[in-house]
């Protein structure tokens, strides 16, 4: 895959239907399939303290039930042509994902339409939906990995939205009466923000066509555009939380810190020595200190998630409880030697091949690319960034991953979260 | 799969998949060996998958460390899989970096270290994972459930091994398995993508016909005696969730019932999804979600049965609705089932299942390392033609077919019931 074949302003349609959805699409004919994806601005960020979980409840709720057809009917023209379409919250927007044969695009985008246009909540599908969200909030609080995060988002983000789950607390779940799903859907659902991508083996014309004759007449005068988030309150020194919960042989822990936004300039820098640090070959040096050498985890690795915010830069394990603390000092150690030396020039070199390399794999499938584009609107990357990427990667030296780790890694500010059976309160 | 499939055995018994596939400048390659739990004795179980964990410490030509990170540094992907029947390992690359694959594989089915240091150091890691997995209560349900279907066969242990044999197990238990079961004459090597087939058979032969045969053992055979009445088996633990797992006998991969039962399956919870890269289908129109879910009993059911050797079970798992028990799902499960019992499903609902397969094969043909990885499994329970010929096969199913399967196979007899009851829910 040469730098021209990767996707570009030659081979990207971008639109922007009159109503404000933007519309992407890249063909691939030779596929059977269709995949679209996307998202709209209607996500946590808008739902009130008091009924967390609003959003994600709305979204899900939507393909309960429309004005044309109920839950049975919706799901069974979808299934019986293999087809698959889900909506879903999250803290920014809603998003979507859906793929078919690509014969099978009108019904794939109709359905997405009919549910995001008209859903009717039927009362009884809502409180069935409404179980099955407690239950999975009850099997979420047996969740040890899920916990811990729970409880660093507790820590990292207190004061600020991040610190709220998107599929809420139980009492919220419970509050959320079906007015409030109507209400949510009416005020915050549109076309406004709206984006679209479609890639697959349908025709640029033939898909414009479709998503036009769907969503093109689509109106909400009222819909609010995204907050502004409040400035991050940083850590004021390190902070722990421990979470017991009983039965559990394996603990886990999350810790770090709030780390940059997506469209941030340190972003690219930090992810690419967060590479180094818990993701490249076997979870990077983390893995080698805590996995490799010392036998201590199954998992042991560094993430950074970017996004419109300042997403959360972790560092994570599950454990033994006995080997908790050894593996949180090893990890310390790693983040200790991040910020005071430079990476080596052999690893900077492995890990920029490693990012330049993986581009072409990751573009592989029609979702691939089709999550790559959502990208590019979402971060106001530029249709040309993917050409430009190698070049990026390339310029990005150890004395800029080392001041940029500087700024976000501190050993006496971290939040570090635990959970699972322990001995001793913590 | 088209005309520029490639199949042939070199001298030493190596089985080589080539097909070709220019869709992406991509290659992904699979080696596979016919080694898995089931061919484990008390006292090595797990050795399967201990193994698959040192063949990544380390060769004297890729010392340890060194070979993740040069898979890595070429933008590659790679992983490793133990299963009841085989151990496979996968690496997809560009193209152009295909060599280090074929060389990486080739070297490590013989000159794989295993340094006692690095079993030692490993041991805790596989004790650690296997502990992550028993905060699972579906995973501490599914290995009751499996011994307790299982008294004599070997499938009768989970593949990472009970807890006791990780600790005993010694460096040299786990070398003999390593030396046992890599060679040659054991393994499949399935390459998909971006290639000439000539030139990339030339280089397999170079890198393999060096390798001598090895004298392997038959497969460990202990044939499961028919079962003659339900098993029933429970376990406890915290959370305030019940599951159900309902698992009966299941034909193996290569008897023509596995096809009727696989259509059986769909109708009952939904589609199959044998790709390990592929989009599937959701599953709420099928009998047991409207009998189950819809009307609320369960908010969740799913199913599915696995492509094995020897027969193994088809498996629902339930989890039941706060307000209703496991008897309640039970009785409707089983309601569901009589009616395919009773009468043959209509002919438009096989159509419907059939479609839904074709689909999914369709979204999952469109990866070069989902491509890859079918032909050699089919290889590892039945032959490649088992693939190629899968959509026929389920196609040639019949109403009457799947009614005698809804008859012979989900009968209470023939299944193995068992229920995780939260501690807060037991007396």
């Amino acid at each position: 895959m040469t730098i021209h074949s990767l996707p570009g302003p030659d081979d990207i349609v971008r639109r922007e239907l009159p109503n404000g959805i933007v519309v992407l699409l890249r063909p691939n004919l030779s596929s059977l399939s269709v995949v679209v994806t996307g998202y709209l601005s209607a996500g946590a960020i808008f739902e009130p303290d008091d009924k967390l979980g609003l959003a994600s409840f709305t979204a899900l709720a939507l393909m309960r039930g429309t004005s044309q057809r109920d839950f049975q009917q919706i799901y069974d023209g979808l299934e019986s042509n293999g087809a698959s379409l889900g909506i879903d919250g999250g803290t920014h927007s809603i998003g979507f994902y859906g793929h078919a044969l690509a014969e099978d695009l009108d019904l794939l985008i109709g359905t997405l339409a009919e549910t995001l246009r008209q859903p009717v909540f039927p009362t009884d599908q809502v409180e069935r939906l409404r179980n099955q969200l407690l239950t999975s909030l009850a099997i979420r609080a047996q969740d040890t990995t899920e916990v811990a995060s729970l409880a660093f988002d507790e820590l990292v983000y207190a004061g600020h939205p991040y610190r709220r789950p998107e599929d809420g607390y139980p009492e919220t779940i419970r509050s959320i009466r079906r007015e409030d799903l109507i209400a949510f859907h009416e005020k915050h659902f549109g076309p406004v923000g709206m984006v679209i991508s479609i890639v697959g083996g349908v025709g640029t014309e033939r898909t414009l066509e479709s998503v036009t004759r769907f969503l093109g007449d689509w109106e909400n005068l009222n819909q609010p555009i995204q907050p502004d988030l409040p400035p991050l309150k940083p850590l004021s020194g390190t902070i722990s939380r421990q979470v017991n919960i009983p039965g559990k042989s394996e603990a886990d822990v999350v810790m770090g810190v709030a780390g940059p936004p997506r469209r941030s300039p340190d972003f690219l820098v930090a992810s690419l020595g967060n590479n180094i640090l818990g993701q490249f070959g076997m979870y990077g040096r983390i893995g080698e200190s805590v996995r490799e050498q010392s036998g201590l985890a199954y998992h042991a690795s560094s993430s950074l998630s970017g996004g419109i915010g300042p997403g959360p830069w972790l560092f994570i394990a599950g454990v033994a409880p006995n080997n908790l603390e050894k593996v949180i000092t090893l990890m310390r150690l790693e983040i200790a030697r991040f910020i005071s030396e430079p990476v080596t020039s052999e690893e900077l070199a492995d890990s920029q091949a490693n990012y330049i390399g993986r581009l072409p794999l990751s573009l592989e499938s029609n979702v691939g690319v089709a999550s790559a584009l959502l990208n590019l609107e979402r971060y106001s990357l530029g249709l040309d960034y993917y050409q430009r990427y190698p070049d990026l990667i390339r310029a990005i030296t150890p004395a800029e991953i080392l001041e940029t780790a500087q700024g976000y890694l501190h050993l006496d500010r971290l939040a570090i979260a635990t959970a699972g059976t322990f001995d001793t309160p913590g | 799969m088209n005309e520029s499939l490639t199949k042939l055995t070199l001298s030493n018994g190596l089985q080589v998949l080539l097909q070709e596939m220019h869709t992406s400048p991509i290659i992904s390659q699979w080696i596979w060996y016919r080694v898995g739990s089931r061919d484990e004795v008390p006292g090595l179980t797990g050795a399967s998958h201990w193994v698959e964990h040192m063949m990544f410490k380390g060769t004297p030509e890729f010392p340890l460390g060194v070979l993740d990170r040069a898979v890595s540094r070429e933008g590659g992907y790679s992983n490793a899989f133990t299963f009841l029947d085989w151990t496979s390992y996968f690496e997809t690359l560009p193209a152009d970096k295909i060599d280090l694959a074929l060389r990486l594989e080739a070297d490590r089915m013989y000159h794989s270290l295993f340094d006692a240091n690095e079993v030692s150091s490993e041991r805790t890691v596989i004790i650690s994972e296997r502990q992550g997995s028993e905060n699972e209560p579906l995973f501490r349900l599914s290995e009751e459930v499996q011994s307790a279907a299982f008294r004599v066969h070997p499938y009768h242990h989970e593949i990472i091994g009970d807890l006791t044999d990780l600790y005993s197990m010694q460096r040299e238990d786990l070398y003999h398995h390593y030396r046992t079961y890599y060679a040659p004459n054991n393994a499949v090597l399935s390459i998909a993508g971006d290639f000439e087939t000539q030139s990339i058979l030339a280089r397999i032969r170079e890198l393999y016909e060096p390798l001598a045969a090895g004298p392997i053992p038959p497969r460990l055979v202990r044939i499961e005696p028919p079962q003659a009445g339900e098993r029933r088996v429970s376990v406890e633990g915290p959370g305030e969730t019940i599951y159900l797992q309902v698992s009966y006998r299941a034909p193996k991969a290569d008897d023509p019932d596995f096809f009727a039962l696989n259509l059986l399956d769909s109708l009952l919870t939904g589609p199959t999804n044998l790709n390990m890269f592929g989009g599937g289908v959701t599953n709420k129109t099928s009998r047991l979600y409207k009998a189950l879910v819809e009307k609320e009993l369960a908010v969740s059911v799913n199913g599915g049965l696995q492509a094995t050797i020897d027969p193994y079970l088809y498996t629902t798992v339930i989890t039941v609705h706060p307000k209703h028990t496991a008897s309640d799902c039970i009785a409707a499960m089983e309601a569901e089932i009589k009616q395919l019992q009773d009468a043959p499903p209509p002919v438009v609902e096989l159509e419907r299942a059939l479609k839904q397969a074709r689909a999914i094969f369709a979204y999952g043909s469109e990866s070069i390392s989902n491509l890859a990885y079918w032909m050699g499994f089919a290889e590892m329970f039945a032959t490649l033609d088992w693939f190629t010929t899968y959509l026929e096969r389920l196609a040639a199913v019949t109403p009457a077919d799947v009614q005698r399967l809804a008859q012979t196979c989900l009968r209470p007899q023939n299944r193995t019931l068992g229920v995780y009851l939260p501690n807060s829910t037991t007396p």
